[in-house]
């Protein structure tokens, strides 16, 4: 990818809002070439969304997170991918990663309380054929994620004038 | 009955008030331009400030860790006057690879109680009352007044945003006397962001060498250049022996507040500047010292994304002011625009106190930066880009109130 785009992504990944105007004139480039880079990163689905990281902690209907590892079974031909995606298609299920190590995936399951994420293991997850195993484990605060502190403390301090 | 009259003399000349204890130096020094305005500004939360002379980062995670485990280590001694030895041989290292410049770390090499500390030691090292020290201005706040302190006299010298405020060889020239001892420079510029490429220092260096001169070259922003690398003065021909180079980690790593800084010279001026560091300051804080080695071993990548992010600030604030209406040269260096508001008519100081009042936008005016600055505002974009956005929204609105007054 062109070193042009890396810059648009990092920029974006700071703050999807900024304009293609403002991201211009940061780069010293036009408008026009940077809108065609994004609409060309959202074609190859290098950019694949705009959302927002919100801090869930601050809302009344605080949702339940959970990381759980697993044990799979890998089937012939398709190794973990067939498994993978059926566990994934599952809406509680924010990400899915194949891991190295003493399991094979980490599933993230966001559920609205413990027992719906609860039940969404036993029920749906553990029932699968070639799941062998599952652990469980809480997210009990969440301090940093993609790269945002949610309890900013490095606030600016400086003077208002300084030499 | 001598003793008598002696005593009643001077029962005579007591003093009326404290000032009259104050040493003439002391008494005379006016206090700093940016002093006043952050007087100005101060207590003030509403506000959006270009004003900092420092990044808006806070010094790299592990450059702080680093100075944290020392701690808990036990090192809270005193180092070599100096400075440690490793962190000596690491700035040697460290100009060697960034910008041409060997130095023997064990002879040419003090560390300093921030670049400021530097400058203080050349010149009281160097100046005889009566001698004139050159400095091209607009420039950093400091340089005048310590010279005075030194019993130096300051010679100003004008540069021009047409000439991207430049030091040009035939001001120089046209400044020197028989008494003209020192030129002080400090590129990239506080407060203008200009710069000196080689073919800019070529003719200068001629001059300093024709005029034997010695000269403090304050390279304190030597990594904030964009588009083009900084010339230390010291690696032009023949400059080196002539040259107290000084510099710290203050804005290259984020580190305004730990106070490191360092000088590099011919090994008897360092000999001198040493000997009164070591009965002045002793030594520079040793935490101090460990951060800044952390900083030169590990600390490239962290540096490397400031620099970058300063550079796409630089290019937001200049076309903001640009289409504003204001006249802005380009800035190469530091972290400081430098536009002109002479279109609207304003002195620095009106259009500066004008600014806060009404747009709530704290800007330095120019001309506490010496001659050339009137007419022109500091402005640091070490902040963020959503508030130089809004400061720049800011500064139009006002700018347009004023034409339509």
């Amino acid at each position: 990818m062109s070193e042009l785009k890396m810059k648009i992504l990092e920029l974006l990944k700071e703050d999807a809002r900024r304009t293609a105007e403002l991201i211009a004139t940061m780069l010293d480039v036009t408008a026009a070439e940077v809108k065609q880079a994004i609409a060309e990163m959202e074609q190859d689905h290098v950019i694949v969304k705009y959302a927002t990281v919100a801090n869930w902690s601050k809302v009344d209907d605080e949702k339940v997170t959970a990381l759980i590892e697993v044990q799979i079974t890998p089937e012939r031909g398709r190794g973990f991918e067939g498994i993978a995606e059926r566990i994934y298609l599952y809406p509680e299920v924010k990400s899915v990663y194949l891991m190295s190590g003493a399991y094979d995936l980490l599933v993230e399951v966001e559920g609205k309380n413990l027992k719906e994420v609860a039940s969404f293991v036993s029920n749906r997850l553990s029932p699968i054929d070639a799941v062998l195993s599952t652990k469980t484990f809480f997210i009990l605060k969440k301090y940093k994620q993609d790269g945002i502190i949610f309890e900013e403390h490095e606030v600016d301090q400086r003077l208002p004038i300084s030499p | 009955m001598i003793k008598d009259e002696e005593r009643s003399m001077n029962a005579t000349v007591r003093r009326a008030s404290m000032a009259d204890y104050l040493a003439p130096g002391a008494r005379s020094m006016k206090p700093s331009g940016i002093r006043r305005f952050f007087d100005l500004a101060a207590g003030r939360k509403d506000i959006i400030t270009l004003g900092v002379g420092e990044p808006d980062f806070v010094t790299p995670w592990h450059v702080r860790e680093a100075c944290v485990y020392a701690l808990e280590m036990g090192k809270t001694q005193y180092t070599s006057n100096a400075g440690m030895p490793e962190l000596r041989e690491e700035i040697g290292n460290y100009l060697y690879n960034q910008f041409d410049v060997a130095y023997d770390p064990a002879q040419e090499i003090l560390v300093t109680v921030g670049g400021s500390e530097a400058i203080d030691l050349a010149l009281r090292a160097l100046i005889t009352p009566g001698d004139e020290i050159l400095v091209p201005e607009p420039c950093y706040i400091s340089y005048s007044p310590i010279t005075s302190l030194s019993g130096g006299v300051p010679v100003g010298i004008e540069t021009f945003a047409e000439d991207h405020f430049k030091l040009k060889a035939e001001s120089l020239k046209a400044a020197i006397t028989p008494r003209s001892k020192v030129l002080i420079v400090c590129y990239p510029s506080n407060p203008t962001g200009g710069i000196m490429t080689y073919e800019d220092w070529l003719p200068i260096a001629k001059v300093i060498e024709e005029n034997d001169l010695i000269v403090i070259s304050d390279e304190i922003y030597a990594e904030l250049t964009y588009g083009t690398k900084h010339v230390s003065l010291a690696s032009m021909p023949g400059m080196k022996d002539r040259t107290i180079l000084v510099s710290g980690f203050s804005k290259a790593f984020a580190m305004t507040g730990w106070r490191m800084g360092y000088a590099c010279a011919h090994p008897e001026l360092i000999s001198a500047m040493l000997k009164i560091h070591q009965y002045t300051i002793m030594c520079a804080p040793i935490m101090g010292q460990v951060a800044a080695l952390e900083a030169l071993r590990n600390g490239k990548d962290e540096k490397d994304r400031m620099v970058e992010a300063y550079n796409q600030r630089r290019r937001l604030i200049v076309h903001g002011f640009r289409e504003i209406g204001l006249e802005c040269h380009e800035p190469q260096g530091a972290f400081y625009a430098f536009p002109s508001i002479k279109s609207t008519g304003l002195s620095s100081e009106q259009f500066s106190t004008r600014l806060l009042n009404e747009a709530n936008v704290a800007a330095v005016p120019g001309d506490v930066f010496g001659m050339g600055g009137e007419g022109h505002l500091r402005c640091s974009y070490a902040t963020s880009v959503n508030q130089l956005t809004e400061a720049i929204e800011r500064i139009g609105r006002f700018v347009d109130k004023l034409k339509a007054e």
